[in-house]
């Protein structure tokens, strides 16, 4: 919060037009090292994200080189994630598992949630609310900084022991007994260390932006009021608070099991590997609505800006989240149909799964009905926008598929479910992410990207994902399993196509570093509201950058 | 896009006759069989005649080369048919389901490509044609001035209640498919199915319960001088085994499954359904496959280092040369009385299927035939 002292400066300053003493920053270390402010705290989080982005994206190309033929190519090289040379052929297939297992917890748990939650999240909530900060700032700086040694510890753990070889190599499930008995050695142990810190950092994370939405909104502004991203950070943050907990009592469990002689989920002990299972799920599925909702709120956002339209159909957006928020929590078994379930309990989950293609019908059509009668433009924010509508519809008719239980006997663990997943999240949530990062891109650093750039990025980014994951369908439609790095010849075609795209992807994404470069440094000074009568939300009525402290006065909402 | 022009008019062509086949059979192929499995067959893969669609009309109507000789199983041995490209294992760059070669499997796939793959190529389709109309028609250069319009009641409640409907109608074959899977019929034949790090496990447990160790086949170029190695005949790369689970056709088997040390899963995608194979926990699926032939999987649930090397093969033979191998692997044809416990098969006095050689053979063995087979 704003001190007196600190407004009646600001007013004094106001007819210089800057607020200087608002900007008044701290030396180096303790403003990037002790942040309490929101907006560096959600810088940090955004460059967080960007490196295990690039390392958990380094590790999904070590394994498309991989997949692009049958046989063994490159496990028996060493890689910096598991590093040392894999010495025996169990060893490398051990390294196999290793990088799955990496890709998925960074993607998941160190690219995107930091991404949306913490840095956009953490960027917008207040300045969308018209709030001057977060309501912990001490808490928001743990926050972020418990992120660092849950990353350091799930890197580390590729150095160390995990059974056959070095690293965890159970997937980013961790199913018991597979990291129980079939995992000796500390690695498992650190990765489960590592989702403690990362749960704790969220858990933390969203107990600060409850209290933010309900108790810091700017006079006027209700709930029914707040911009869509700030409705999806709430649900989300919810969602983070109800499913948390229960993956970090999983995993304790895991350890315990692991390492004093409980037996939750050993069958030996009277366990059941199951409840792991169950556990693991009531967290995982919650999960994925946390990692697309933000993009949810983002896109409306955008969508609104670019059509210079209001979002349509403001309360059943705002509430298609919410229903999708309490769904997403009764139907995690759809994850586990062939586990040996009843009949009548996989038709209750075929029939919750499929409903929740409802609301999520609902956001569809309203983003196309705000687009209609627009007057639209097609900046690059909008264009991954319109992209995202567009495959995560496709990544959501292939859920429906495999929301039938009956189905989904064939599907599961296919290859299928990669590009089902990837469509909604890699296509999905990462689309969202980069259509937020070039709409506020002007606003957090004060200069425009590169419009040619960025427009380049995106296609070149829209054709190598696509090539990557659509014939992933077809390979799992054939049969090829998951989670293996060698494969019978009649697979050979779609993995080196499905390499080919990764290709055209990381050229993409070269362009992409190319862009945030030369605008940091070449960059034209970005107006206040560089995108027009679309942008509405308080973010664009601030500087760009915005003043380190902002609202001393609240803004009033009418 | 999913399909190409030409698999699209296939596709609603297979619509309408699928739509036709599940008003009038209620779609239960399951419920079709059960009075039939309930009397002792006769020995021969003729019951599956029975149903619309035979063993070898569906050999016939796969495209390209449908090799008529699936019973070289007489010839080359029990266990080491050959395989034929195209069923029973991926196909080269296929972009489609594997040939189904169960009831189930075939109601299960004609569900997936004539409805659901359809509504997601239709959906995916509208909202592509709709999003590029809008982007067309209400660009800025079309349209400078924006609409204010932000509600339309009726139009929310029909876009809430039309997917509602769309899944209405998914639902209801779904749940057929669920109810079908679920419903086995009395069982003739019993494999219990055991994954190990990392090859499988099949026992017999009706037939004397001995026991086949099945192994990854490796390349020429992996093993050893003088041990064996894969060859066409064994199967494709990855997928051959060096023993292979022996299964007779147009009989009902149950698998039981289970592990013995961390989670797998035990899958054939020519018979659609895939289960876990859990520690501690016995899971149960049936299959019962129409045609003789062999049909290749893999283990599909992370395992450890080995997961992508431990495949199943199934070889589906004529009940005759079922028993032949049953015998041949030290176990006891069913029906057949195992000589030295008499009283201990009372109430399946069923007929003996199986040829008299059979039970003559039976009785040279003793009365437990277990671990005959354990080998690598």
């Amino acid at each position: 919060m704003a001190t007196t002292a600190d407004t009646m400066k600001l007013k004094a300053h106001e007819a210089h037009g800057a607020h200087h003493d608002a900007d008044h920053k701290p030396g180096f270390f303790v403003r990037w090292f002790m942040s309490t402010n929101h907006k560096d705290i959600g810088t940090l989080y955004l460059i967080f994200a960007i490196v295990a982005g690039i390392i958990g994206g380094s590790i999904s190309g070590i394994m498309r080189m991989e997949l692009m033929h049958p046989g063994i190519q490159y496990l028996n090289h060493a890689w910096p994630i598991g590093a040392g040379t894999a010495a025996g052929f169990d060893e490398q297939l051990h390294h196999w598992n290793v990088l799955i297992t990496a890709h998925g917890l960074i993607m998941v748990f160190f690219m995107v949630m930091p991404a949306m939650i913490g840095g956009f999240g953490n960027w917008f909530v207040p300045l969308m609310i018209g709030a001057p900060d977060m309501a912990f700032p001490r808490m928001n700086n743990i926050s972020f900084w418990l992120l660092i040694p849950a990353f350091l510890l799930l890197l580390g753990s590729t150095f160390v022991s995990g059974g056959t070889g070095l690293g965890a190599g159970t997937g980013w499930t961790v199913y018991a007994p597979l990291s129980t008995s079939g995992s000796a050695g500390p690695a498992v142990d650190m990765a489960i260390f590592s989702l403690h810190l990362a749960g704790a950092s969220s858990i933390l994370g969203a107990i600060n932006f409850i209290t933010t939405i309900f108790n810091m909104r700017a006079p006027g502004m209700t709930l029914h009021k707040m911009p869509l991203f700030v409705w999806s950070i709430l649900v989300t943050v919810f969602l983070l608070l109800l499913a948390l907990p229960v993956l970090a009592g999983a995993i304790t469990m895991l350890l315990t099991d692991r390492n004093f002689g409980t037996s939750f989920f050993d069958p030996a002990g009277g366990g059941n590997p199951v409840l792991y299972q169950h556990l693991f799920w009531f967290f995982g599925h919650p999960e994925v609505y946390i990692m697309i909702l933000p993009g949810f709120g983002m896109i409306s956002q955008i969508i609104a800006t670019f059509s210079r339209k209001p979002v349509f159909g403001y309360l059943g957006m705002a509430y298609a989240m919410v229903a999708i928020g309490v769904v997403g929590f009764v139907v995690w078994a759809h994850h586990m149909f062939t586990v040996g379930l009843t009949m009548e309990t996989k038709m209750y989950f075929t029939a919750a799964t499929m409903i929740i293609a409802v609301p999520t019908g609902v956001k569809i059509f309203s983003w196309i009905a705000t687009m209609w009668g627009g007057s639209i433009t097609f900046e690059t924010p909008m264009l991954w926008a319109v992209g995202f509508i567009f495959l995560f519809t496709v990544g959501g008719v292939t859920g429906v598929v495999l929301a039938n239980g009956g189905v989904d006997n064939y599907m599961h663990d296919t290859y299928y479910v990669v590009a089902h997943f990837h469509y909604v999240l890699s296509l999905g949530a990462v689309f969202s992410i980069f259509a937020g990062f070039y709409y506020w891109f002007p606003k957090m650093s004060g200069k425009m990207y590169n419009e040619l750039l960025g427009k380049l990025h995106f296609f070149v980014m829209f054709i190598g994902v696509n090539l990557i994951f659509f014939p992933q369908h077809f390979l799992g439609l054939d049969g090829m399993p998951r989670r293996i790095p060698d494969y019978t010849p009649a697979f050979e075609k779609w993995n080196e196509v499905s390499t080919y795209g990764y290709m055209v992807m990381a050229a993409g994404m070269v362009i992409f570093f190319v862009n945030i470069g030369w605008s940091l440094f070449a960059g034209k000074k970005a107006p206040d509201n560089p995108w027009g009568e679309g942008a509405t939300t308080l973010e664009w009525t601030l500087s760009s950058p915005p003043p380190f402290h902002q609202f001393s006065t609240l803004p009033k909402i009418s | 896009m999913l399909l190409s022009p030409t698999q699209v008019t296939g596709v609603r062509m297979k619509l309408i006759a699928w739509a036709i086949a599940l008003a009038a059979a209620g779609l239960s192929p399951a419920a079709a069989q059960t009075p039939q499995a309930a009397q002792p067959q006769p020995a021969v893969t003729a019951p599956a005649s029975a149903q619309p669609q035979s063993p070898e009309g569906a050999a016939a109507s796969t495209p390209g080369k449908a090799n008529p000789s699936a019973v070289t199983t007489t010839e080359t041995g029990v266990g080491q048919a050959l395989p034929e490209t195209q069923i029973g294992m991926p196909v080269k760059a296929g972009t489609g389901l594997q040939e189904q070669v169960t009831d189930v499997g075939r109601f299960a796939a004609g569900f997936h490509n004539n409805w659901l793959l359809l509504l997601c190529v239709v959906i995916s389709l509208f909202v592509l044609g709709l999003l590029g109309f809008t982007m067309l028609r209400f660009r800025r250069g079309a349209n400078p001035t924006p609409s204010r319009t932000s509600h339309n009641t009726a139009l929310e409640v029909v876009w809430t209640l039309v997917p509602v409907l769309i899944l209405v109608a998914i639902a209801i074959p779904s749940m057929r498919l669920l109810k079908t899977q679920y419903t086995p019929p009395p069982a003739d034949v019993t494999v219990k199915v055991t994954g190990n790090q990392w090859f499988w496990t099949y026992s017999y447990p009706d037939n004397g319960g001995f026991e086949i160790v099945s192994n990854q086949l490796k390349e020429q170029k992996d093993v050893k001088p003088g041990e064996r190695f894969r060859t066409d005949k064994d199967g494709p790369p990855m997928l051959a085994v060096d023993e292979r689970m022996v299964i007779p056709a147009g009989k009902v088997v149950k698998f039981l499954v289970t592990s013995n040390d961390v989670i797998h899963a035990f899958w054939v995608p020519a018979f659609w359904s895939k289960i876990d194979a859990n520690p501690g926990q016995v899971n149960q699926i049936w299959v019962k496959v129409d045609r003789p032939g062999v049909y290749f999987g893999q283990c599909t649930e992370l395992c450890g280092a080995r997961h992508g090397y431990m495949p199943t093969a199934v070889e589906v033979v004529s009940p005759e040369q079922f028993d032949a191998w049953i015998v041949s692997k030290g176990g006891t044809p069913k029906g057949a009385k195992p000589a030295a416990t008499p009283a201990a098969a009372p109430a399946t006095a069923e007929p003996a299927a199986a040829t008299p050689a059979v039970a003559s053979s039976a009785e040279a063995q003793p009365a437990t035939n277990q671990a005959v087979t354990a080998q690598n």
